[in-house]
């Protein structure tokens, strides 16, 4: 399977991820080497073999709704690039 | 030509657990900003969400009374996007194997049941909230993990009042089971609607365009009315519907696109690892089904038949829990169920209008609604008084006999102590009296007017209109 450039660039503007034209040529064709690799998969018969969500043997993990503590607003801001009246602020979004 | 509307609804409903979905922080709300956050619900690294089993339980049970098909496998995945009210870049949502799908619920359209489709139940984590300010944007986290259902219908709905009778009947129905208090003006239930027109008859579905921002099911109304006049009128100039997002704008009364680059939307889902998957097995599900109460239409049906009572007020009723346990908490003490719905439903459904509370909000214990009911009905007060009573009985949380005692007003039915009044009126009305006398039968109600006005509601009527009559047959 070809992994074209546009098809990097869609996937690292989906991830916020900028790139230069280089790193576009060569992430390209890295890329198409490791979705070839992973084709390779399809080689085998998994027509018996349910599709894995979850690689350990455990299933119904729950809490009970009792409330915890927590954090302290101070710890909750400190690593915040700017912030005013305990909250976060970040640049305009415009609906 | 005529044009068809085709409806889906997307609902949101908070469920009003204790803590987070994934975390112990509190959901409460009000509190400052970003004081009920946590490394699991601020997204850190490192930390591991873990599924609160409440929060499970009640999605379940509201799947099972949505008719639901409940999935004996079930599984959470990530929806990635970027948005400054996610922390992590990804919610926690259900992709391919939602808790249920494929349900229903009822609704009633001209005295008929018409049935509208629920293609899924899924549980998820809510969002942060922003306020917008003049040059930047804040970001309270608080909300963020408050567990979160999404109901999605299939497009079974044609007309904007059978969208408001689905979400009344779904309020309804959710709030039966106690699960969250579903109030769209606070934010708790939210409401996006699909909606596009078709001609009669075609089969073709129209473009469709998504509305958002109603705050109220009225809102939602009043929107897809504004939307489908919208629709037909492009169609009918021959031009086309445009598939976008459009605001509702209350104010205004009409929606406007959004306008913003209207970019596919790629929300790449993967499964969660870091957590399991959840198997509701036959077990958990009795278990949970047995945990159901009675639901408003079921409950309806039975009032009809148990009570006797009319549709009309075995649906009012019914329509929430608390008026409906505490009419059978007064059918106990007082078994005449057609005059207890009649006062519930008249008087006391009017108080709670008209002071916007729930009943568990007023003063007003079943056993002295009783005892109020019980007086009037014996003819100690009048009807009308009995009406002040209950009212005074809310506002000061006294009882009937209490308020009667002190205020003085028992009903006057002693010939003797009416006399005096009567006979004023008679003097005071000669008119009437001779109209009467010549044959005009309803004058005489007339007098009964005068009369229960000057005893200023005390006199009872029947008692009254008995002496005028055999004092003016004579
Ligand atoms: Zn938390």
């Amino acid at each position: 399977m070809a992994i074209d450039k546009e098809t990097v660039s869609y996937v690292a503007h989906l991830a916020r991820i900028r790139l230069s034209e280089r790193e576009l040529d060569l992430l390209s064709r890295q890329l198409e080497d490791i979705v070839n690799f992973i084709d390779k998969l399809k080689e085998i018969d998994i027509l018996a073999v349910k599709p894995t969500s979850h690689v350990l043997p455990i299933k119904n993990l729950f809490r009970e709704d009792k409330p915890t503590k927590s954090l302290n607003i101070n710890e909750v801001l400190n690593n915040a690039p700017s912030q005013r009246d305990s909250f976060f602020v970040v640049p305009k979004i415009i609906e | 030509m005529e044009y068809q509307p085709v409806i889906g609804l997307e609902v949101h409903v908070q469920l009003n657990t204790s803590t987070k979905i994934f975390c112990g922080c509190s959901t409460e709300f009000g509190s400052q900003p970003n004081s009920q956050v946590c490394p699991v619900c601020l997204g850190l690294p490192g930390c591991l969400p873990v599924l609160n089993k409440k929060a499970f339980a009640y999605a379940v049970k509201v799947a099972m009374a949505l008719n639901c098909r409940i999935a004996e496998y079930t599984k959470f995945d990530r929806k990635n996007y970027f948005y400054p009210d996610l922390p992590k870049n990804y919610q926690i949502s259900q992709y391919d194997l939602p808790l249920g799908e494929d349900g229903f619920l009822n609704i009633r359209q001209n005295g008929n049941i018409k049935r509208i489709g629920i293609r899924r139940v899924h549980l998820e984590e809510d969002a942060g909230k922003l306020i917008h300010v003049s040059d930047s944007s804040l970001v309270d986290f608080n909300r963020t993990g408050i567990p979160l259902l999404e109901i999605v219908s299939c497009p079974d709905i044609n007309s904007p009042q059978e969208a408001y009778d689905y979400l009344i009947s779904l309020k309804q129905i959710i709030r039966y089971l106690g699960v969250s208090s579903c109030d769209m003006e606070k934010g708790i239930l939210r409401c996006d609607a699909n909606i596009s027109v078709k001609r009669q008859g075609d089969s073709e579905l129209g473009t469709k365009t998504e509305l958002k921002n109603m705050n109220s099911f009225r809102g939602v109304r009043e929107a897809l009315d504004f939307e489908i006049r919208r629709q037909v009128k492009l169609l009918e100039n021959k031009q086309r519907v445009i598939q976008e997002t459009r605001l509702w704008d209350a104010q205004k009364h009409m929606t406007y696109s959004m306008r913003t680059k209207e970019e596919a939307q790629d929300y790449r889902y993967f499964p969660e690892p870091d957590l399991p998957p959840f198997i509701i097995d036959a077990e958990m599900q009795r278990e949970i089904k047995k945990s159901l109460p009675e639901l408003p239409q079921a409950k309806e049906l039975r009032f009809i038949q148990d009570y006797q009572l009319s549709e009309y007020y075995a649906h009012l009723l019914t329509s929430d829990r608390e008026i409906a346990d505490f009419f059978e908490y007064c059918v106990k003490l007082y078994p005449q169920a057609k005059v207890l719905a009649n006062w519930m439903c008249g008087s006391l459904l009017a108080e709670l209008n008209s002071r916007n509370l729930a009943l568990g909000e007023l003063n007003l214990s079943p056993e002295n609604f009783v005892d109020l009911i019980r007086l009037a009905q014996e003819g100690k007060v009048s009807n009308v008084v009995a009406k002040g009573v209950l009212r005074d009985m809310i506002d000061t949380g006294q009882t009937a006999g209490e308020i009667i005692q002190k205020k003085n007003i028992s009903q006057i039915s002693d010939p003797d102590a009416l006399k005096e009044i009567i006979d004023i009126v008679i003097k005071e009305n000669e008119k009437s009296v001779r109209d009467y006398l010549g044959g005009r039968e309803n004058a005489i109600m007339f007098l009964v007017g005068q009369v229960m006005r000057k005893s200023k509601s005390k006199a009872n009527p029947k008692a009254v209109l008995e002496i005028l009559r055999s004092r003016l047959n004579k």
